[in-house]
């Protein structure tokens, strides 16, 4: 028979028990005890980008393709792409976007979600291109939070080993 | 006021939170639910579970507790089968959606009394993988492999309200476009301090709150950098916590307490998921403000949640509301972030946009009578989140916006001494209140409107 597990009134050290042994009682101000388990779960999911799909094709060729709608009234150009127009509702059809643009606007996150932990800090950033009438986010790499502004000119860079991820583009400051 | 609608009026007749806490590993979603709903229960004989006509419940994410249909097990709980209920879900919004759920359930027709009830467990998970839960509501095409961090995003938002609103205001005449965007953001960040001061200060009142305490200016800006320039201090946290309300009609409102609380207005927005593609339009106008005022300013952009201004119009329009500073009383107002808190007194009408940051240093959002270690001038004009808001009670997601609802309907009723043990935070005199919920990026706002409802 199993030995019962130990009791902590920490539930840090009840956490920490866990990742050593898979179960642990934690017990509270007013002496209620809640046994505690570690109960993992992960999955591969089978994701298709669909309707996205020629967007992420484009940056494994080094291309950034955008959306502009075919409707001769509208003709509305997205800098994130989508198959039909926002504004009227019109199928779209893709064209290829400026490699050039301006920070919208930017961060750089020290912290981030699990994931994305170990690459901190990184910075992200809204793009704005000429005759484009949506951004595009992206990281911004080769730049220190102190060189970052509004308006700064940048350029895109493809990953020469695509991962056929939104993070096979990235920008730099224009040279 | 009368309000414009057909719909049958609904009142508000008790509510109960539960303490918010980082963790409450001793009871689980079903437990934390019933002892609000307990409290709620107390002291109102005639308003017995077999009163009630069914029930909305919310939670915002299945992955935090890795059970579905949780909602379920709540309903099971509390012992309401076979009555009617649906789980309601709308990203940091759930709460408010549930409260506005439970109101359409009522003036419908449909129920003449529903329970709304939310919580969230977040404690379930790290932080960290929390934060990836929640940054699981961006585009996980486009947004989420980036670097899926809400924090994050709420940060590029306030980088560009800061350029809008002080670059092209405050700082305008300075020449070096650089240095003049530092000086911004340094100020920015400051004004921004004051709200995370005024809502932590608020929340020692306040035992229901996960983290009340006295902290300065330099206390918020040096603490811990989380995605510039939003540090710790500015930011809510992961809690456990559960909320109820309980509405119904005119007549069981009466038969129930003798002070009830009407909700004369609800409204609600959307903008799109992603960030990238908010457009740059004009803005939809409150009833004192001109199209001239915004010559300059395309809207939304990123600076600014159109789904709030969407919100905020319609329920005022419902309510009859067409200056919210001398019709409101207060407001508990979703501030995620200290950010969103200033952007949102934009969206609502409490200040024309791009005045959020001189609002602040006025004073009108503070209460009167505390002592915030700043002059406070204009104290009381319109006091928000006198609780002390998602950053100082905590945010667990599925309850927040009812907890607001709860909050608001104390201060109607006068009562908040007797909840709180404390009556520093009652407002004199409250008449009617703004209760203001708000999901990831302000992709999805809901405001309702609350009056007192007896002499």
């Amino acid at each position: 028979m199993r030995a019962r597990p130990p009791t902590f009134t920490k539930f840090r050290d009840v956490q920490a028990e866990l990742d050593r042994a898979g179960a642990a009682i934690f017990r509270d101000a007013e002496g209620v005890e809640s046994l505690v388990i570690r109960y993992p779960y992960s999955i591969n999911y089978i994701h298709s980008y669909a309707e996205d799909s020629p967007f992420f094709l484009g940056l494994a060729e080094g291309r950034l393709r955008g959306s502009k709608c075919r409707r001769p009234k509208c003709r509305f150009v997205f800098a994130t792409p989508r198959s039909h127009c926002m504004v009227c509702g019109a199928p779209t059809e893709w064209v290829d976007l400026p490699t050039v643009g301006r920070l919208h606007s930017w961060t750089t996150c020290h912290f981030g979600s699990e994931a994305f932990l170990k690459e901190t800090p990184y910075n992200l950033a809204l793009i704005e291109f000429d005759g484009v009438g949506s951004l595009l986010l992206t990281r911004l790499k080769d730049a220190v939070e102190s060189d970052l502004y509004v308006g700064m000119p940048v350029q895109a860079v493809f990953d020469p080993a695509p991962k056929y991820s939104i993070t096979d583009v990235w920008f730099v400051p224009r040279r | 006021m009368t309000p414009v609608t057909k719909a049958r009026k609904v009142f508000m007749v008790t509510g109960g939170v539960t303490k918010f806490a980082k963790a409450h590993p001793s009871m689980d979603f079903r437990l934390m639910v019933k002892r609000a709903y307990d409290y709620a229960l107390k002291g109102i004989p005639n308003l017995t579970a077999e009163r009630i006509d069914g029930t909305r419940i919310s939670y915002f994410s299945d992955h935090f507790s890795r059970q579905l249909k949780a909602a379920s097990m709540v309903q099971d709980y509390l012992g309401m089968n076979p009555k009617g209920s649906v789980r309601i879900e709308w990203g940091g919004a759930t709460g408010g959606e549930c409260f506005q759920a439970a109101y359409e359930a009522v003036a419908s027709g449909r129920m003449d009394v529903c329970l709304g009830a939310g919580y969230e467990t977040m404690s379930r998970v790290a932080t960290w993988k929390g934060n990836e839960f929640i940054a699981l509501a961006s585009d996980t095409n486009f947004d989420f492999p980036l670097g899926g961090f809400y924090t994050g995003y709420y940060a590029l938002m306030v980088v560009r309200h800061i350029y809008e609103y002080l670059r092209r205001g405050k700082f305008a005449g300075v020449k070096d476009e650089r240095e003049a965007q530092r000086l911004a953001i340094a100020e920015g960040s400051r004004i921004m301090s004051l709200v995370s001061v005024k809502n932590h200060r608020n929340a020692l009142h306040n035992p229901y709150a996960q983290y009340p305490k006295r902290l300065t200016v330099e206390d918020v800006l040096r603490s811990e950098m989380i995605s510039y320039p939003l540090t710790r201090e500015q930011i809510c946290t992961m809690s456990d916590g559960a909320a109820v309300v309980i509405l119904c009609d005119e007549a069981r409102a009466k038969e129930f307490t003798d002070k009830p609380v009407r909700v004369i207005g609800v409204g609600t927005g959307t903008d799109t998921m992603r960030l990238a593609d908010r457009p740059f339009g004009k803005v939809p106008l409150m009833p004192n403000e001109r199209a001239s005022d915004y010559d300059e300013l395309d809207y939304p952009g990123v600076h600014s949640f159109r789904a709030g201004r969407a919100a905020g119009l319609e329920a005022y329009k419902m309510a009859g509301i067409t200056n919210p500073n001398t019709q409101l009383d207060f407001i508990e107002l979703h501030d995620a972030y200290a950010s969103s808190e200033i952007q949102t007194y934009e969206d609502l009408g409490l200040c024309r946009y791009g005045e959020g940051y001189e609002f602040v240093e006025r004073g009108d959002p503070f209460l009167k009578g505390i002592d915030y270690g700043f002059p406070v001038p204009q104290a009381g004009a319109i006091p928000v989140n006198p609780s002390g808001g998602l950053i100082a009670c905590g945010h667990p997601v599925g309850a927040t916006g009812l907890m607001q609802g709860v909050f608001a309907f104390w201060q109607l009723q006068g009562t908040i001494s007797r909840h709180f043990g404390d009556a520093t935070l009652q407002i004199p005199k409250a008449r009617r209140g703004a209760i203001h919920s708000h999901a990831g990026t302000g992709s999805a706002v809901t405001v309702s409107i609350l009056e007192r409802g007896f002499r």
